[in-house]
């Protein structure tokens, strides 16, 4: 029918394309890496920035970004190319996926490679709280790259209008919701607060941000996870808050994963939660004053850390050794202290090596972008504990999906705050349980 | 009788030969690696598998979940359909009048088929997103109700609906409009001298004539909403709120393709084979036979 041979008509041309491709390439006589990630926008932008420059800085080596579509996407297009034995060299996945590829036997540990090509990295240059999240017994199995935690973004000027003190930042609970009010109630934006990835800013940070576990097992780090623990009582008191919130108006839910994003850049919420990773964004694109500030905290419980997400890159089995030798190299100068520089000032993410912080910090940079250095000050200010070193949770995917199906049960009043985490728990455990029978 | 005009008694089967090839490999081959599949739990990768008998089956039919997923398919698939029919043949319809500017309009009601399913969804996100669809903006002029379908399941079940619906019309349009015009001039003409006219004439002469299209329109729309609609749930609500508008085929991809269990959604590939062979045997065995001319 139609949509056949509409799909027959791109095969058709996909294939042409990749022909020539092919004859390019080999008439080109540089060894090719493929690298496919994720980054969209202005972001993916500057992967491709980095890779041109990386490319133009010498002449064996030409690495190819190919853009595979979203962070499950990404990650989905790579285990299915690894199955068909057509997968790439470097795969972006992100940061829920990291126990999914500890434990896929598809990968050559970065650490390794680095070793058996004879490339000497300073892997403790990477700040700990990276170094960890992607490490196996002291050794980094993948190359950290972007690296972000979850902030508070504010609109100094939905602020201004609703008579709020533009340069005080809501730093509690209570504070979102006395800001959210006051804007919503003078009129100045119908969204007091929203969020972005609902279960990693909501759940999985604000557990690490009020040191309270996310699972079982040190949240995966010290076995295999089984049960998670987000029904206790600081689950139920958050998700009672955004509930009431949403009842009342101040709270508006913007939908799963980065959609959340979107009412933060065109201005529409007064208070958000996102990814580091839009103050580029941002600083690039509002038209609007805005600010930043850490987490908000719930009163009344231990002070913890935020935990990284973002994402990091896996180099993957079953190629040519000198294709190693070429990753190798283009992984050598991603580590570069200039282009951990480069890639925090120009995105937003954080400055994720010790070398590239103190270049950073001999320049005025932080004092010219101090928005860049908020999620750096939160990270490094908290106390790292046993439920805030960051997540090892198998099928966390899954699970992440899971919590916001749930939450948008709890928030369209269809189950109280408590039942629909202890439906999320019961359904994740289900999971946790089939991903360990996998890997017993 | 002779059984055979041909001689050799191998020549035939070389000559289907490669039809069979091509119908082997990208049929036959993986419904059999799925029904192989869903018999197993495999990791992600595939380094791993445990054969698991019929259990992913079993723990299917004993979630909720599924159950669920199987009632929104329904509630999905019927309403894609008889919305999907009833504006169809009254677009048809009027479209079957003499009318100026005909060609016109039979080639604008086409228009929506030539749309891929993902657009179009991504068109009704636009116009009915809650925070700048211009839908729901007007909306919310004249009524007090928040049509906001990030939460509220029955808004964003009706607009997947609404969406499917469209992206359909032009085919069945064009199925209904081809054959009201295979109905001959003289019956409608003998009914409208015995008196009968605009809906008694459509009632008692134009529906019954089309029944055999209306069928088979009514399983090709069934088949269409179950199957092909994953790129309008996909751009429009991702199965959400919680799950309202998880329909079967949507939860097997989920499963598979981003919670990456791929056992489970094996299994329910396989159910969805079963539905499928069992509507296109229904459509076999009545489309010709059963329908009133």
């Amino acid at each position: 029918m139609v949509m056949q041979s509409v799909r027959k008509k791109i095969f058709t041309i996909a294939a042409f394309l990749a022909l020539f491709w092919v004859f390019a390439g080999a008439a080109w006589a540089k060894t090719e890496i493929v690298w496919w990630h994720a980054m969209t926008g202005f972001l993916g932008e500057k992967v491709n920035e980095i890779v041109a420059k990386f490319n133009a800085s010498q002449n064996e080596v030409e690495v190819k970004a190919v853009h595979k579509g979203s962070y499950p996407e990404t990650l989905t297009a790579g285990i299915a190319a690894y199955r068909a034995k057509t997968h790439p060299h470097i795969l972006q996945v992100f940061e829920v996926g990291t126990q999914t590829m500890l434990s896929s036997g598809a990968i050559y540990p970065v650490f390794q490679l680095m070793k058996d090509q004879n490339i000497s990295m300073d892997w403790n240059d990477f700040l700990s709280i990276v170094r960890s999240y992607y490490s196996k017994d002291g050794n980094l199995y993948s190359m950290p790259f972007n690296s972000s935690t979850a902030i508070l973004y504010y609109n100094k000027s939905l602020f201004k209008k609703a008579g709020l003190d533009p340069e005080k930042p809501p730093v509690s609970f209570d504070d979102v919701e006395r800001c959210a009010k006051a804007v919503v109630a003078s009129g100045a934006s119908k969204i007091g607060f929203t969020v972005a990835w609902p279960s990693w800013t909501l759940v999985e940070n604000m557990h690490a941000w009020h040191d309270q576990p996310f699972s079982d097992m040190d949240n995966g780090f010290a076995g295999m996870a089984t049960q998670l623990k987000i029904n206790g009582d600081f689950g139920v008191k958050v998700w009672t808050h955004l509930w009431r919130w949403q009842k009342e108006g101040l709270f508006t839910y913007s939908g799963r994963g980065s959609k959340g994003d979107q009412a933060i850049i065109n201005g529409e919420a007064a208070v958000g939660l996102a990814s580091t990773a839009l103050v580029g964004t941002l600083t690039k694109t509002a038209k609007f004053e805005w600010g930043t500030g850490n987490l908000p905290r719930m009163a009344g419980f231990p002070r913890g850390n935020s935990i990284i997400g973002g994402a990091s890159l896996w180099v993957m089995k079953g190629h040519k050794p000198d294709e190693y030798k070429a990753v190798a190299k283009f992984l050598e100068f991603l580590g570069k202290t200039e282009q951990q520089a480069w890639w925090h000032a120009t995105t937003g993410y954080l400055p994720i090596s010790n070398s590239a912080l103190k270049a950073l910090q001999a320049t005025d940079h932080f004092k010219k972008n101090p928005h860049m250095w908020t999620a750096f000050a939160q990270i490094t200010s908290g106390k790292i504990t046993a439920n805030s070193q960051g997540l090892r949770i198998g099928n966390l995917v899954a699970i992440r999906d899971n919590i916001e199906a749930e939450l948008e049960n709890v928030l369209s009043g269809k189950k109280p705050p408590k039942q629909g985490l202890d439906d999320a728990v019961k359904k994740a455990n289900e999971i946790l349980k089939e991903f360990a029978s996998m890997y017993k | 009788m002779k059984k055979s005009i041909f001689q050799n008694r191998w020549l035939p089967y070389l000559l289907i030969a490669p039809q069979l090839i091509v119908v082997i490999v990208f049929f036959f081959w993986p419904a059999f690696d799925t029904l192989r599949l869903a018999v197993f739990q495999t990791s992600p990768f595939g380094d791993r598998q445990v054969f698991v008998g019929l259990k992913n089956f079993t723990d299917l039919l004993s979630s909720p979940e599924y159950y669920r997923s199987v009632l929104h398919s329904f509630i999905f698939s019927l309403g894609v359909t008889f919305l999907g029919l009833t504006f169809s043949l009254f677009l048809a319809t009027l479209a079957n009048q003499k009318i100026s500017g005909l060609p016109f309009y039979r080639t604008a009601v086409l228009w929506t088929y030539g749309i891929a399913p993902p657009v179009s969804g991504v068109i009704w996100l636009f116009i009915f997103h809650p925070s700048y669809g211009i839908l729901t903006y007007l909306l919310s002029r004249v009524t007090s109700y928040e049509f906001n379908w990030l939460l509220k399941g029955w808004v964003a079940m009706a607009l997947v609906i609404f969406a499917a619906t469209w992206a359909h019309l032009g085919y069945n349009i064009a199925f209904f409009l081809a054959a009201l015009q295979t109905i001959p001039k003289s019956v409608t003409e003998a009914a409208k001298v015995d008196g009968a006219s605009g809906f008694s004439l459509f009632r008692w002469i134009t529906f019954p004539l089309l029944s055999p299209v209306t069928f088979f329109l009514f399983i090709m729309n069934m088949v269409f909403s179950f199957f092909e609609t994953f790129g309008i749930i996909h751009a429009v609500t991702q199965g959400g709120p919680g799950d309202t508008t998880t329909i079967m085929v949507y939860k097997t991809y989920v499963d598979g393709f981003v919670h990456l269990r791929m056992g489970s959604s094996a299994a329910q590939s396989a159910i969805l084979m079963a539905l499928v062979i069992f509507l296109t045997v229904l459509q076999f065995r009545y489309t010709e036979r059963k329908v009133f001319y």
